[in-house]
């Protein structure tokens, strides 16, 4: 029998809704892969017990004719969903042991569907970082070895430090890695600044952050409220436009989410471009950017004008302020978010004195680095006397930016392109170590999106001269994901199947 | 606008984050790398534009005032690092 593992989503759900393959089959194919990819570090639970359950399970359905859309499906989890009696630690040392009572409401429309669980994936800890180097468990590998490196190289830097692997970006770096490197059929992941379509670029794979309030937030740990949204990442567009019908809902648990009906998203993949319009926005055109990126977003304007797409030059002035504006407003939102982490009703307690210290060595220990820092940005940019001048200012800025986008909507723009990350992916222990702000411009592109509210879809564009993958990045109105998905349809075809590294970790 | 060392002993102590005294240069440092950053916003002309308040416009739900899955005490209380008898145990607060 062929690779089971090498199926995409959409495929792998034909053979077993047919009774081509079992579901048992299928999930023990990738239970098999994933350990012997343990090395990459994408995986900080395996659930090998759960998923042949689940998949048993499945099959029974599909033999009694109950299958649902994803039934017997092997997906694995972000580490920032809660999964009831589970590890879910948002792969942050606070967490320690917690295991919730309770499921969130995308991993339960999941498993309502019939997908089984595979695992928790490794992040970025409580998804602050870009190369998923935050984790408390420690970084997440790539899959695609370095530019001049042979396999026996990686392999005797997987047993190290990692230090010169790729980074699979970050904070959904398991995600991306696993599904890159064939260890799941699709796994879910979640956006705040850029944390699905960053990885998905950086690792040849698909990813979408759908609009803010599609996708329930219930169960998921919360960094930054008003820009968190879940979604999936997977090998293709099909495959992200299969899952994001199971995960997208309205929940009354989530007073932002929103009642609106989900359309089959899987329809829109495939259906005509022709005649819609495709915005190129020319402040993503920045100072620095390298000619590859700049080639790769010219083949993209090429690929949709071919389609029967019109292309149309936008402006969108306030793109420049929203980084450093994200930099107020997420950290602000994460230091009221993260404050109920306090050692007294979940995870690490560290003693004190008294009971302030207790909370304060148990939040000095429990969080990382990044974590302390972006609390304290966002206690300084909250506290009496500069509330007016950081947080409020940056609200105002967010309204600018959103215009922008509202202004080449009404004009008439169907979506934007532009790419997904001002580079490659770079190395383990690269970036960042003196100065926070050198691995926060990995997000220039991407957090504008959230800022507004907006789906943004990552998808790959083709490879860099160095080989490594490179990512287009399509940006459209609220609620309207399918435009996404046939643009981004287009692109995949156009560019060709990305070929993603065979298995020299193994 | 940049932070001097007492400012980062106040922040660290509002958010509840012990630091040592050695941490305070860095922290310090790392503060004002990203203030710097943030900056370049004060050129921004905001004058008459309101603050965002919610990306999509919507009203807040309100659901009716009534009891709803309760997940019960012993649930709340499973993952505590201190609980007796379905109480969370924390160090004395009151003399």
């Amino acid at each position: 029998m062929t690779d089971l593992t090498k199926l995409t989503l959409a495929e792998a759900r034909d053979a077993v809704a047919s009774r081509k393959i079992s579901s048992v089959e299928l999930t023990s194919a990738h239970l098999g892969a994933m350990e012997k990819a343990r090395d990459l570090n994408a995986f900080v639970v395996e659930t090998p017990e759960k998923a042949l359950a689940m998949a048993k399970a499945a099959d029974a359905r599909v033999a009694s004719g109950t299958a649902g859309p994803l039934e017997g499906l092997p997906l694995a989890i972000k580490d920032l969903y809660a999964t009831e009696g589970v590890h879910m630690q948002a792969c942050s040392h606070i967490l320690d042991g917690f295991k919730p009572p309770y499921e969130s409401t995308v991993t339960s429309q999941l498993w309502r569907d019939g997908a089984v669980m595979l695992g928790k994936l490794n992040m970025d800890e409580f998804a602050m970082g870009s190369s998923n180097e935050t984790s408390y468990y420690g970084p997440v590998a790539s899959p695609w070895l370095p530019p001049d490196w042979d396999e026996q190289k990686g392999r005797a830097a997987l047993k190290g430090d990692k230090k010169g692997l790729l980074v699979p970006g970050g904070s959904s770096g398991g995600s991306a890695s696993a599904v890159a490197a064939h260890l799941c059929l699709g796994a879910t992941a979640t956006d705040t600044g850029g944390s699905i379509r960053q990885p998905a670029a950086f690792t040849g794979t698909v990813g979408i952050k759908p609009t803010y309030g599609r996708c329930s937030r219930w169960g998921v740990a919360a960094f930054a409220s008003s820009l968190d949204q879940a979604g999936p990442i997977a090998r293709n567009v099909r495959d992200c436009a299969i899952m994001m019908r199971s995960m997208a809902g309205y929940d009354p648990k989530d007073s932002t989410s929103v009642n609106a009906p989900v359309p089959d998203y899987e329809a829109a993949v495939g259906a005509s471009i022709k005649g819609k319009k495709i915005g190129i926005p020319k402040e993503y055109r920045i100072e620095g950017m390298p000619a590859e990126i700049e080639a790769l977003w010219q083949k993209g304007i090429e690929w949709l004008r071919a389609a029967g797409a019109e292309i149309v030059d936008i402006s969108l002035p306030y793109t420049k302020t929203a980084l450093p504006a994200y930099y107020i407003v997420a950290p602000a939102e994460a230091s009221s978010n993260l404050a109920r982490y306090d050692g007294v009703r979940y995870g690490l307690r560290v003693p004190g004195k008294d009971i302030q210290s207790m909370y304060e060595n148990t939040r000095a220990e429990g969080f990382g680095r990044e974590v302390r820092r972006r609390i304290m940005i966002g206690t300084y940019v909250l506290s009496a006397g500069y509330y007016d001048a950081y947080y409020v200012r940056a609200q105002k800025i967010r309204t600018l930016i959103k215009r922008d986008f509202e202004n080449a909507y009404q004009a008439g723009i169907d979506a934007i392109l532009t790419p997904a990350t001002p580079s490659a992916a770079f190395g383990i222990g690269e970036k960042g170590s003196a100065d926070p702000v050198e691995m926060y411009l990995n997000d220039v592109f991407t957090v504008t999106v959230n800022m507004a509210g907006l789906p943004g879809l990552a998808v790959p564009g083709g490879l860099s001269s160095q080989g490594l993958p490179l990512g287009l990045q399509l940006i459209g109105r609220p609620f309207d994901e399918e435009t996404l998905f046939s643009v981004a349809e287009v692109i995949e075809q156009s560019a060709g199947r990305i070929d993603l590294p065979k298995a020299w970790w193994a | 606008m940049s932070v001097d060392q007492a400012t980062v002993r106040r922040i660290a102590h509002l958010a509840r984050i012990a630091v040592r005294e050695e941490e305070v240069a860095h922290l310090q440092q790392e503060l004002n790398a990203i203030l710097a950053f943030v900056e370049e916003l004060n050129a921004i002309d905001v004058a008459g534009v309101e603050p965002m308040t919610s990306v999509i416009p919507m009203r807040l739900p309100l659901r009716v005032d009534e009891v709803t899955d309760q997940a019960g005490p012993e649930k709340i209380t499973q993952n505590a690092p201190g609980a007796e008898d379905h109480f969370f145990t924390v160090p004395k607060v009151v003399e």
